[in-house]
């Protein structure tokens, strides 16, 4: 029935016309997800005047399209340029860009783009064969469930506090406090706004991790440039190696299974699966002395995560009209612009269009493939532009993005400032990571448990009501706990090694702090 | 001298750039001319007030009332740092979008820019507000509900937009008009109609309001139960459902949205720009439009228009003072 139904839509969405818009999409969406504040939602909606005078498919398409090539080209800018377009590239950076320090940016690109297509090929699968039955679910999941979920996300963060608990947790803290800036969502209220109006919404996540990241790094790479010689990048081989690829397949798969339950969620969001894989990739991975220096499988788990994800949100949006990102909300505009209203009914009304909207998923992410593999050799000559160019070019683009959102000169202030800090926090070797999760993570947590607790009226044994948050705490409890239970059941005899290996990364941390050239 | 192959191509491929050129000149420096238009948005894109800007520019483009009408985006604070940046303004060949939202924004905000500083051009449309329970309630009618709500206030979680918006002051004013202190309503504020949707549809809050748009297919489809739509008459989106006043309840709210301009313009430049507005008004393509999207013409410009402004301001900020969002 679907199969049949799909093929239909397979049938309607290969005309040269929806081609021609299926690949314009993918190119203007890597375009806008490798400039970082451009994102997709901007795009289409300043696209939305060309549902005028398009057909609904051919428009609908080319909107798929941006939309699936964003969360592609988000990933490009984090792995070579640790500046990443959109937040849920910001886990691919971790791991991304020491792999292209190390000159394995192809294999990092390559798994990245491999793994986006695997997970949107089968997410979008999913999206076609089960959406009605999985929407169910997702819309029985409460609020009390989410802030289940971010407390889970909190315990991954765990992963990427680096070698000082307590560096990391300052630095966490640090977002956290970030994330409180702006408007509270439950009561109206302003906090710590200074009264700049402007920062009433929030500081944008994409302007930290732009500043923490990029910005700091550019500032650091300044400081260091006069003293040493320039280090060259030496780049090694061009494509994904056999190795490569046996250590990513499980993480695209695991990716895709945490992303897409998160998309289907009316509030999952495509973060907060980007977190729990890089946490599971590293607890699993055979080489867990690569993380942090560049491992793959911490590349390819969160991008196939974050595509599984998008592909996710559109079956809320399909099957019940529930826009749940920026761009979902666009999109359904778009479909009210042609008089169809998504809803319960949209399958039965508007049958042919919904499936053709499907194939053109797949069509858009096979064309994402074949597009952006061949870049791959393209993108990581990027770094052989000398570094005092590329920095400027980076600090250029980082500029214009935060500043082309609202043109509004004081979030250029705000993106120095911050910058400034991602510099002093990079030179003290404090983890910058850790600070942009609980930015996120933060308003998540925070907004879900107060609203769970108004619902009851203060009562706080909804926090445990439904079998589904009591399974995520339990996990969330076992991850924290295990480790700890594990080492004292072990007894002593571990210790000393353990205490040996703590040393030396102490001393890791230490040098990475004082070191020339590329920070740590 | 001879007149040269090449001499010819380039004189005529200069003389229409530069009458282009002085024609562009022409349109920037002469005042009242409306040819180039820009219209800002106070909010991100994707929501209401965007769709109405954009639907407005549509119409404008395509009946050639103004060649070009660009349409921009200042984001943040309700609004409120638009109508900042408006205040600062002297194009006068610029509106802002803007509604009851930010009516509210203005004082839960305390933006030093108020409604009164800039000019009020027209309102252009209305949306109906809905009130439903989710399918499992036990209340199928406005009555019923208020009956059950008064009983326990605290118990009753009322599902919403942004905190301060219309949704809450709806809340707010069916309250007052039930007997209820308002300070006891449990509205639970999410970012949009969507968010709120799925809370509906997973039975977690009692009643949730938003526009029609968002939750009238989820009526027609049975998947949520409409007790009332907040304005005067019913609502062609979904006709069964009862008005607020026919259930009993002295309330009536539209979600209306209009255009600003600029503080201080001549009162010929506020009265070409009242001309435009209505002549796009007046279009068939404008009718069309109110169709495809349920809105409700409300019409009405001007001096009129300011009136209404600040009938809605006393009322927005006496129920927000009885919420207890502003002191």
């Amino acid at each position: 029935m679907a199969i049949s139904d799909l093929l239909g839509g397979f049938a309607d969405a290969i005309t040269p016309v929806n081609l021609l818009f299926a690949l314009l999409g993918v190119l203007l969406g890597t375009a806008v997800g490798v400039l970082p504040g451009i994102g997709p939602a901007m795009t289409v909606a300043l696209l939305l005047p060309a549902t005028y005078v398009l057909e609904p498919t051919s428009a609908l398409i080319m909107f798929a399209g941006i939309y699936y090539g964003g969360m592609y080209g988000g990933s490009t800018t984090s792995i070579l340029l640790n500046t990443p377009g959109e937040s849920a590239s910001i886990m691919t950076a971790l791991e991304g860009n020491k792999m292209a320090k190390a000159g394995r940016g192809s294999a990092a690109l390559a798994t990245a783009a491999i793994g986006s297509f695997v997970a949107g090929t089968i997410a979008t699968l999913l999206l076609a064969l089960v959406a009605p039955t999985l929407v169910e679910v997702a819309i029985g999941v409460t609020t009390a469930d989410y802030f289940a979920l971010a407390v889970l996300a909190f315990v991954a963060v765990a992963s990427v506090l680096g070698s000082s608990p307590l560096r990391g947790l300052a630095s966490l803290c640090l977002g956290l406090y970030l994330g409180l800036v702006g408007t509270d969502v439950l009561s109206g209220q302003e906090r710590f706004t200074l009264g700049i109006p402007q920062l009433s919404d929030g500081i944008d996540v994409v302007v930290v991790a732009v500043a923490l990241f990029a910005v700091g790094e550019a500032l650091y790479v300044a400081s260091r440039l006069r003293k040493g010689s320039v280090q060259v990048i030496d780049h090694k081989g061009s494509w994904m190696t056999r190795e490569d690829l046996r250590r990513s397949w499980k993480p695209w798969l695991r990716g895709t299974a945490f992303g897409f339950p998160f998309g289907v969620m009316p509030a999952g969001g495509a973060e907060i699966p980007t977190f729990l894989s890089y946490a599971t990739e590293k607890k699993l991975t055979k080489h867990p002395e690569e993380f942090g220096h560049g491992a793959i499988e911490g590349v390819a788990g969160p991008e196939a995560a974050n595509n599984a994800s998008a592909a996710g949100v559109l079956v809320p949006l399909l099957t019940l009209g529930i826009p749940t990102s920026a761009t979902a909300a666009i999109i359904l505009a778009a479909f009210q612009g042609y008089g169809i209203q998504p809803g319960p009914t949209l399958l039965t009304t508007e049958g042919p269009l919904v499936w053709a909207l499907i194939a053109s998923l797949f069509i858009g992410n096979a064309m994402l493939l074949v597009l952006n593999l061949p870049l791959v050799g393209l993108w990581v000559k990027l770094l052989k532009i000398p570094r005092p160019y590329l920095y400027a070019g980076i600090l250029t683009f980082a500029s214009l993005g935060s500043f082309a959102v609202n043109a509004d000169p004081l979030d250029l202030v705000i993106l120095l400032g911050l910058g400034l800090l991602g510099f002093a926090m990079r030179r003290f070797g404090w983890p910058v990571a850790p600070a942009v999760i609980g930015l996120i993570l933060g308003p998540i947590a925070e907004t879900n448990l107060r609203r769970a607790l108004a619902i009851s009226d203060g009562d706080l044994s909804v926090l445990v009501d439904s079998w589904f948050s009591r399974v995520v705490l339990i996990l969330a409890l076992l991850a924290l706990v295990g480790p700890v239970v594990l080492r004292a059941v072990r007894g002593r005899r571990a210790t000393p090694a353990e205490l040996a290996r703590d040393q030396e990364e102490d001393r890791e941390v230490q040098k990475a702090a004082n070191r020339e050239g590329w920070g740590s | 001298m001879a007149l040269t192959r090449r001499r010819f191509l380039a004189g005529a491929l200069a003389l229409p750039a530069v009458s282009t050129l002085a024609a562009c000149a022409g349109t920037v420096v002469a005042p009242g001319d409306l040819s180039r238009l820009r219209m800002m948005v106070p909010a991100s894109p994707g929501g209401g007030w965007d769709t109405t800007a954009r639907t407005l520019q549509r119409v404008i483009q395509q009946t050639g009332i103004a060649r070009n009408v660009q349409v921009f985006n200042v984001e943040g604070a309700g609004g409120t740092i638009g109508i900042g940046q408006l205040a600062r303004e002297d194009d006068d060949a610029l509106l802002m979008m803007m509604g009851l939202v930010m009516v509210g924004a203005i004082d839960t905000n305390d933006s030093t820019t108020r409604l009164d500083d800039v000019t009020p051009i027209a309102q252009l449309i209305a949306e109906t507000e809905l009130i439903v329970v989710p399918a499992e309630s036990p209340y199928d009618t406005l009555e019923d509900f208020v009956t059950g709500w008064a009983a326990d206030p605290r118990g009753t979680p009322i599902a919403g937009g942004s905190a301060g918006g219309t949704d809450q002051i709806l809340a707010g004013l069916l309250a007052q008009a039930a007997g209820i202190d308002p300070l006891q309503v449990n509205y639970i504020a999410y970012s949009g109609g969507g968010e709120s949707l799925s809370a509906l549809l997973g039975n977690q809050v009692a009643a949730g309001i938003s526009g029609t748009a968002d939750y009238g297919p989820q009526v027609t489809s049975g998947d949520l139960k409409g007790l009332a739509v907040s304005t005067a008459d019913r609502s062609e989106a979904v006709p069964d459902v009862p008005t607020i006043l026919e259930s009993g309840f002295d309330v009536e709210v539209t979600n209306w949205r209009g255009l600003m301009a600029r503080p201080g313009m001549s009162d010929g430049a506020r009265e070409d720009l009242i001309a435009l507005v209505t002549e796009a008004h007046d279009t068939d393509e404008w009718a069309e439009a109110l169709d495809a999207n349920g809105w409700l013409d409300t019409f009405q410009t001007g001096d009129e228009y300011g009136e209404f402004l600040a009938e809605e301001e006393t009322r927005v900020r006496q129920v927000l003072t009885e919420i207890g969002l502003i002191e």
